[in-house]
């Protein structure tokens, strides 16, 4: 019954098929050394310069584990209403490549760290008159494991480099149920994922740098049918727009596929999407099942996590976003809409605050943070807010006592982002004050009614029109520097 | 010589330790051509070593326990900047950035590596025969074997070619080549000597060990060994109780009141009659030294070579996959793709023992996780130990055969492999068990082959089997010694200082 709501809101409109989703994410733990050496997890090295003996797999080496990872790991477990074992195991799983230095992958297999929790999500709060739904999506597991390394392909050399600098970087792979019924609930779910990572400081999730690694398991059925189809593996999704085309995409040809040659016809197979063609593309079938031969790595002994190690993670664990989004609401007078937005990335949220710390009206701030700020953020590095949060609050603060129009403050906000500069500087050199001054004004507008005398006439026969005709002619003769407010009533005293 | 007695003559001033070292180093280049106990002999880097300790003592400075003696460390054992073959082609350019955590030990208890012993081919085998690069002879009987996979180890120093030889022993590759080459083994408890820079062969069995002529030296050498060591999560550190310092242990702490049990299991079909013999007379030795023998029944005794096999084949599958000919090693000349290169480096770098081992450990693992061979194995594991806890609780010590025969010829095992894995039968339960064992020569056949007689106690009580065996020694004599027949008595290394200078120093 439940199934069947969810299908009749697929948003593919294809009725008679209903979609289903489970994710295996990987995300890079935020720890200072890998997890079985001390060499540096730091991105953007040159090649195999964090590398060591342990990480490169040399004959005779040992991993040494680092508890950092199992905190970090334990405390993403917390955060999604997970089990945490009290005990768990590391195991081997073999297969040769040359990114795996020792041709096993330390990983957990069938004791991992965390089991059974949860993470609730909500569709259509991206529009502010969406009609909101919460779904629960079920999280099975939660297991510690190691990175592999990155093969380089120098095109147009017949060689293949490799860099050992990502061997050894801690992960964590959560496996999700298959409880997502379209691709704006994958994306949704990823979304508040992404953001409880960053909340609890468990990973900094930079897709772009693959911090944040998402696999996708598709299938279609037909609507009302409770076994699940041939689930199809999509890899190498690398940001929330790709990872909607590509599901969306899927869909569309296993449904297509179901139509024309019926359900066997859909292979079990893993594929990779192909931006560029904007379509999926088959990797590898997935007969004959790979067999990584598992077993206990007995290199390293149980992990054990007592009832006061617990404590204190879950003691650590900060603010989440649904809580901030709560106190948001309360505190600061937003609607749902605005607090979902703001608490929906933790720098965000962490920005709105600071500039509301500095005694800006709180709803006028989540106004230039959601509706200015975006614009000039989409060029920015990595994300990153360009402006200063105290320079953005001097900026309302100014607007708010007339120094400079709304208008006005748009561009200084955009040329704040380019130059750093202070909004007060901007505005000197540019000379943007706004003219506040009554007796200037009234020389402006006296200019503008000589010669504008029908218009005058116009408002004395009672034409409301004719007032924003003049309004707009004093803007334009004070190159938009009148203190609106201030021009309307002296010209409404000097029409009268 | 001994350890003490070297250490007396440079306190005396009779001989320098460069003095030692180029008599050993001479040694060698005269009788390895016919022992082939090591693959890499450290001439100059011992020298150098040996120069700095005449130095530091000429300055009165303090030196380590092991000052200026020369010791032979097995080719598994890494050491920084010194050639680590682990007898084996694909490794046999391997140059380790690294010292092992047992050789950074040595290095600071002021020991002088003096060279690299031969072994089988990663460890795998028990005659030393399955070496890529020679073979090794023993030093009592060059036609026989001098067993393995410490085989250069234990015949390195049989042939006096130095006082000290560390091992490593998985199934008994310490005690075997020790009891085959008439000298003192012990395979420690597991998790008691670190395994950092050992290369792995099944790394819950493999432990390293020292290999020397009396036991006194042998425990010495535990001494500077043992530690828990950040690098190796499987290292351990006892209770400082259950440790008493080892030396001082030794003399005069008699055995009286021990009870020491004889396992059944150990004296049937195919014992040799005059190794059976051998070890009844130690029994009996033991009970007018005031112990009580009885004889027990271990029944899981005869799991062990199954478990041994699935634990030990199946760690090495995986341990041995990383010789892919990318980052170290040797890689095959002749490929067109990635995947040819690694299939062609492995069946060109490994001899037939190792893909055996490879192949049946692949099988073991691929017969599956939850119920596969490898899950099972671990569960009989825990009955073996479960077994040996409960007969610790009783017996002081267990006494039993190190082999089940004499040194064997040379060139005969390639015949009949199954007879090869029958050579660990009695040392493979305690390795699987984990609990510390001991072989030490209890006399000759009257084929003038050297015998050993095995000893195991509980984890961590090394301190027991040392006792025990320094009093067997006293009936025995010390094995270093008995000199093999057709080699120079080892004492005339000093003769030789003596008579070449007779310098004081
Ligand atoms: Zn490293």
């Amino acid at each position: 019954m439940k199934q069947k709501m969810k299908g009749s809101h697929a948003a593919d409109g294809n009725h008679l098929f209903e979609t289903v989703i489970g994710l295996e994410i990987h995300a890079e733990l935020n720890t200072k050394s890998k997890i079985f050496c001390s060499c540096s997890t730091r991105f953007g090295s040159r090649p195999n310069e964090n590398t060591c003996p342990v990480c490169m797999g040399l004959p005779g080496t040992l991993p040494v584990l680092n508890e950092e990872a199992v905190r970090l790991a334990a405390r993403a477990g917390i955060a999604l209403h997970c089990s945490v074992n009290r005990v768990s195991r590391f195991d081997r799983k073999n297969y040769f490549y040359p990114d795996l230095p020792k041709a096993y992958q330390i990983t957990q297999y069938d004791l991992p760290l965390c089991e059974s929790g949860y993470l609730d999500i909500e569709t259509g709060q991206d529009r502010p008159n969406g009609k909101r739904r919460i779904h629960r999506i079920g999280i099975s597991r939660i297991h510690l494991e190691e990175d592999a390394g990155k093969l380089i392909h120098p095109e147009g050399e017949p060689v293949t480099l490799l860099d050992y600098n990502r061997a050894g970087v801690p992960l964590i792979e959560i496996v999700t149920e298959p409880d997502m019924r379209s691709p704006e609930e994958a994306a949704a779910f990823l979304k508040a994922l992404k953001s409880i990572l960053e909340y609890t400081e468990v990973s900094d999730c930079r897709m772009e740098q693959g911090s944040l690694r998402c696999d996708v398991n598709l299938s279609v059925r037909e609507m009302g049918k409770t076994d699940f189809g041939t689930k199809v593996e999509i890899k190498n999704l690398n940001s929330f727009r790709e990872i909607q085309r590509a599901l969306a995409a899927e869909a569309e040809r296993q449904r297509e596929q179901y139509c024309s040659g019926g359900p066997d016809s859909i292979l079990p197979e893993t594929r990779r999407w192909d931006n560029g063609r904007g379509r999926t593309v088959s990797m590898r079938t997935k007969e004959g099942n790979q067999d990584y031969r598992y077993f206990p790595d007995p290199d390293l002994p149980p992990v054990f996590l007592d009832r006061s190690l617990l404590c204190l993670i879950r003691n650590g664990i900060p603010e989440l976003p649904e809580q901030k989004k709560e106190r948001f609401l309360r505190e600061y007078g937003l609607n749902p809409y605005e607090a979902g937005l703001l608490t929906g990335e933790k720098a965000l949220a962490d920005y709105y605050e600071e500039v509301v710390g500095f005694g800006v009206d709180s709803r006028e701030a989540a106004h230039w943070i959601l509706d200015e700020l975006p614009r000039i953020r989409k060029d920015a590095e990595n994300g990153e807010i360009p402006v200063k949060s105290h320079y953005l609050a001097d900026l309302i603060q100014k607007i708010g006592e007339g120094r400079i129009s709304r208008n006005t403050g748009k561009d200084v906000l955009m040329e704040m982002a380019v130059t750093r500069k202070t909004p007060g500087e901007i505005i000197r050199e540019k000379g943007l004050s706004q003219i506040s001054g009554p007796a200037e004004l009234q020389k402006i507008i006296r200019d503008v009614l000589s010669r504008n005398a029908d218009a005058v006439q116009d408002y004395k026969k009672g034409s409301a029109k004719a007032i924003g005709f003049l309004m707009g002619q004093v803007m334009k003769a004070s190159r938009g520097k009148a203190n609106p407010n201030l021009a309307r009533s002296l010209l409404e005293e000097l029409l009268s | 010589m001994t350890i003490d007695e070297i250490q007396k003559g440079y306190r005396d001033k009779r001989f320098s330790v460069r003095e030692i070292v180029t008599e050993y180093l001479e040694r060698i280049r005269k009788l390895d051509g016919t022992i082939g106990a090591f693959l890499t002999v450290c001439d100059d880097s011992a020298l150098q070593k040996a120069a700095e300790l005449d130095e530091k003592r000429s300055r009165g400075e303090e030196t380590g326990p092991l000052a200026g003696i020369p010791v032979a460390v097995k080719d598994n054992i890494c050491t920084r900047g010194i050639r680590t073959t682990c007898a084996s082609r694909v490794l046999e350019d391997f140059i380790p950035p690294y010292d092992a955590t047992v050789v950074k030990k040595l290095k600071e208890a002021d020991a002088i590596l003096i060279g690299k012993a031969n072994l089988d081919e990663f460890a795998m085998g028990s005659s030393t025969e399955t070496s890529a690069f020679q073979t090794t002879r023993n030093p009592w009987d060059i036609t026989k074997v001098p067993g393995g996979s410490s085989g250069g180890s234990a015949a390195a120093v049989a042939a006096g070619f130095a006082p000290l030889a560390i091992g490593s022993d998985t199934g008994g590759s310490i005690r075997q080549p020790s009891a085959f080459c008439g000298v003192v083994g012990l395979k420690p408890t597991y998790g008691s000597v670190s395994r950092y820079g050992l290369v792995a062969f099944a790394s819950s069995l493999d432990q390293i060990g020292p290999i020397a002529g009396n036991v006194k030296d042998c425990a010495l050498a535990f001494q500077v060994l043992r530690g828990q060591d950040p690098n190796d999560s499987t290292s351990m550190q006892p209770d400082a109780a259950g440790m008493p310092s080892f030396p001082s242990c030794l003399p005069d702490q008699g055995i009286r009141g021990w009870k020491i049990g004889l396992p059944r299991e150990c004296f049937r079909h195919g014992l040799h009659p005059e190794i059976e013999e051998s070890v009844r007379e130690c029994g009996r030795l033991f009970e007018k030294m005031g112990a009580t023998i009885r004889e027990i029944s271990l029944p899981v005794w005869d799991m062990g070579m199954n478990v041994y096999y699935i634990l030990s084949s199946a760690e090495a599958s995986s341990n041995l996959a990383r010789y892919d000919g990318i980052r170290y090693g040797i890689r095959a000349k002749d490929y067109n793709n990635l995947e040819e290169m690694i299939v062609h480096t492995r069946s060109e770098g490994f001899g037939w023992e190792t893909k055996r081992r490879i192949l049946l450990g692949t099988c073991v693992l691929s017969s599956g996780y939850e119920k596969g061979y490898y899950k099972r194995a671990m569960r009989l594991r825990d009955k073996i130990r479960a077994a040996f806890r409960k007969a610790f609780q009783e017996y002081d010590l267990l006494l039993l055969p190190t082999t089940p025969t004499l040194p064997f010829d040379i060139g005969k095992q390639h015949s009949d492999p199954l007879e090869m894995y029958l050579a660990d039968i009695h040392t493979v339960s305690m390795s699987i068990a984990g609990v510390p064992a001991l072989s030490l020569p209890c006399g000759f056949s009257r084929s003038g082959l050297p015998i050993g007689v095995q000893l195991a106690a509980n984890h961590f009580e090394e301190n027991k089997l040392f006792s025990a065996a320094s009093l067997l020694e006293r009936e025995f004599g010390p094995s270093g010694r008995n000199t093999p027949p057709d080699m120079p008595p080892v004492g005339k290394i000093v003769d030789n200082i003596l008579t070449r200078g007779g310098k004081q120093y």
